[in-house]
């Protein structure tokens, strides 16, 4: 990755993503609650200004709506972009989702595809936000087939696999870990740029055992690794599975001597 | 948009006059045994007629519903200090400022009747019963809070009060169901069902009420119209903010609900509509509310500090409440002054208590998952720390 890179935290990562692709995809929109004026957590900060009323809009307090109609804009060939506000909140899309966007190509046989439909949604636990702000739903998804479901572990990583998530032709949702949105901050390219989705990366070599963890849980992981190694003498390989579903068989079972 | 929020901002400014329209005076001479007020006539939807256009405040009464409204302000502003001191974490939404919806309601209704709501909850649970005491205890996590120090914020319950619910508009269906255990059981309860204006854009608000008209149960549906979900202006949200309407095949009332009498009056009318086997009924109240969405929200960005300063100066529903009290001589300023004394005292005194009593203990975490299941394990954040659910 060469050019330019500037240091962002995780959700300028995500507003530069989405300011990328608004800019070179005249039919993308942004919709979501409380989107236009940048969001609870700032990832449409600048957007509504720069692109317009149009492009980036308010929807009212209804997350099974607000994913119908983003299937209804995907399935017209334009690139719709949802944020659900929080991950706990997307049980009443649960069935838009599995019942409606995983099944529309394989029901009609290719003839339609909502494949440019991309969920976005603040996920996992942030230490104060118990039952309703903490949740982590990727399991309830996983065993879906027709939908990807991608969670990333660092500015870098969310702005490379949310682009290719929202270039994808298979309908995404994108999970952020909403505690690394201001702790983690890196430098990340200022240009678009993509991840490839379905491959997870093996982020520390080892020979004794492999640890695969997504999202936050991928930092602590890194630290068990250093801790058995200090204390036990273990080696542990560390993977990022980076997408649960479909998820990277082959990275994860491969023998690596 | 401004200009259609301005109007709506402006309906919530009085149109009550604190003037009685006549008072009966006590024997002593110094105050009045009671007072008759003019409250503003609510707007009908599928009514021919509506609640009354006057409203009769006994001194009792008076006194009772001012220290109640005092109370629940002198909380929820202690709430907001303690939240700032780090002693209430996680998510609190406050009601400063739609103190009379909450009292007015109470005022209107049986204590059996059952009542359940959203997050913004902590002026009910008060008037539905519960201790400024236990509200502020459980608010700093400890075990003499009301659920026990694990429920927060958003989740406090009581006896007929169910909550307390922390999802958009998931208490809808579930207050219509209670209503239906009313009207199954047969007995005159009735449900109350409050959501705000954000919620009633959400499906399962008009799923309710469509199970609620085709089956006549007895349940009040009182949309709590605070001008904004969280960051949100009504006009900006709602095809029609006309939330009394939304019912479309149910009758509504849009009531003042800064004003105490007046929720008062349309509660008891919307009460007796219930009561009388007539159905749902729909009831917007007209409130604001001074804080922001919650204490992570500051309030101001998507709002002016004037238009919020504008209410508070205007439509404060204790201070009219106040003001009514003294032209009618239902009481005097020296004795308001003392109740607030009593009211603060009172708050300090919880607080103290809520800052100072114990956690719940860790081994309790994770009971009461079931009832009736044998004792079995839970995992904590990994797969080695364990806690035992006990039901």
């Amino acid at each position: 990755f060469t050019g330019q890179t500037q240091k962002m935290n995780l959700f300028q990562a995500i507003t530069s993503a989405l300011d990328n692709s608004l800019a070179k995809d005249p039919t993308a929109v942004i919709f979501g609650e409380d989107v236009a004026f940048g969001g609870v957590f700032r990832c449409t900060v600048g957007l509504r200004d720069k692109y317009g009323k149009d492009r980036v809009f308010n929807t009212p307090l209804c997350e099974q709506g607000i994913v119908g109609f983003g299937i209804g804009i995907a399935v017209t060939g334009a690139t719709a972009i949802a944020e659900i506000q929080f991950a706990d909140y997307i049980y009443p899309a649960f069935d838009q989702i599995v019942n409606e966007a995983a099944k529309y190509r394989y029901r009609s046989g290719d003839l339609f595809n909502c494949g440019s439909l991309t969920i976005r949604s603040p996920w996992g636990c942030v230490g104060h936000g118990a039952l309703y702000h903490s949740q982590s739903p990727e399991a309830f998804f996983a065993h879906c087939p027709g939908i990807k479901v991608v969670v990333p572990r660092s500015p870098f990583q969310a702005k490379g696999l949310l682009l290719s998530c929202i270039e994808d032709k298979n309908p995404c949702i994108f999970f952020e870990p909403k505690i690394l949105y201001r702790a983690a901050v890196e430098q990340v390219p200022v240009e678009p740029y993509n991840i490839p989705l379905s491959q997870a990366e093996v982020i520390q070599e080892g020979s004794d055992v492999t640890l695969v963890a997504w999202g936050t849980q991928v930092h602590v992981i890194r630290e068990v690794a250093s801790m058995a190694q200090e204390k036990l003498g273990v080696s542990c390989e560390v993977i990022d599975l980076r997408t649960i579903l479909p998820w990277d068989v082959d990275t994860v079972c491969k023998v690596r001597l | 948009m401004r200009k259609m929020l301005a109007a709506a901002v402006s309906r919530v400014l009085p149109r009550v006059a604190p003037k009685p329209a006549s008072r009966m005076l006590g024997a002593a001479g110094t105050f009045a045994d009671n007072a008759t007020f003019d409250i503003k006539p609510c707007e009908l939807y599928r009514l021919e007629e509506g609640p009354p256009a006057t409203a009769v405040l006994t001194r009792e009464e008076g006194l009772k519903y001012y220290k109640r409204m005092q109370m629940i302000r002198r909380m929820e502003l202690k709430a907001d200090q303690l939240y700032k001191q780090k002693f209430i974490r996680g998510f609190c939404h406050l009601c400063d400022g739609q103190e009379a919806c909450c009292v007015g309601l109470e005022a209107g209704i049986n204590p059996t009747d059952h009542v359940i709501t959203s997050y913004r909850a902590h002026g009910l649970c008060y008037t539905r019963g519960i201790s400024v005491r236990s509200i502020l205890t459980e608010l700093t996590g400890r075990r003499g809070g009301c659920a026990k120090g694990k429920g927060g914020s958003m989740h406090m319950y009581g006896k007929y009060f169910y909550g307390g619910n922390g999802i958009v508009g998931s208490q809808t269906p579930i207050g219509t169901g209670i209503a239906l255990a009313c009207k199954y059981k047969g007995s005159d309860e009735i449900s109350l069902t409050l959501y705000g204006d954000g919620a009633a854009n959400q499906g399962q608000v008009a799923e309710a009420f469509n199970m609620a008209s085709l089956w006549k149960l007895p349940c009040v549906f009182i949309c709590e119209n605070n001008l904004y979900g969280m960051g949100t202006a009504t006009d900006r949200a709602a095809a029609s903010t006309e939330y009394y309407k939304r019912g479309h095949f149910i009758p509504g009332l849009k009531v003042d609900g800064m004003d105490v009498l007046c929720v008062r009056e349309a509660t008891k009318f919307a009460a007796d509509h219930c009561r009388s086997g007539k159905g749902p009924i729909v009831m917007e109240l007209q409130t604001y509310r001074y804080h922001g969405h919650s204490m992570s929200d500051p309030g101001v960005s998507y709002r002016t500090r004037e238009e919020v300063q504008a209410v508070r100066s205007k439509s404060d529903p204790i201070m009219l409440l106040k003001d009514r009290m003294l032209a009618g001589k239902l009481a005097s300023a020296d004795e308001l002054k003392d109740i607030d004394a009593e009211v603060r005292k009172e708050i300090e005194d919880a607080a103290q208590f809520a800052t100072t009593d114990q956690e719940p203990p860790l081994e309790e975490i994770a009971h009461h998952i079931y009832k009736d299941n044998p004792p079995f394990e839970v995992r904590g954040a990994n797969p080695w720390i364990k806690f035992k659910s006990v039901s």
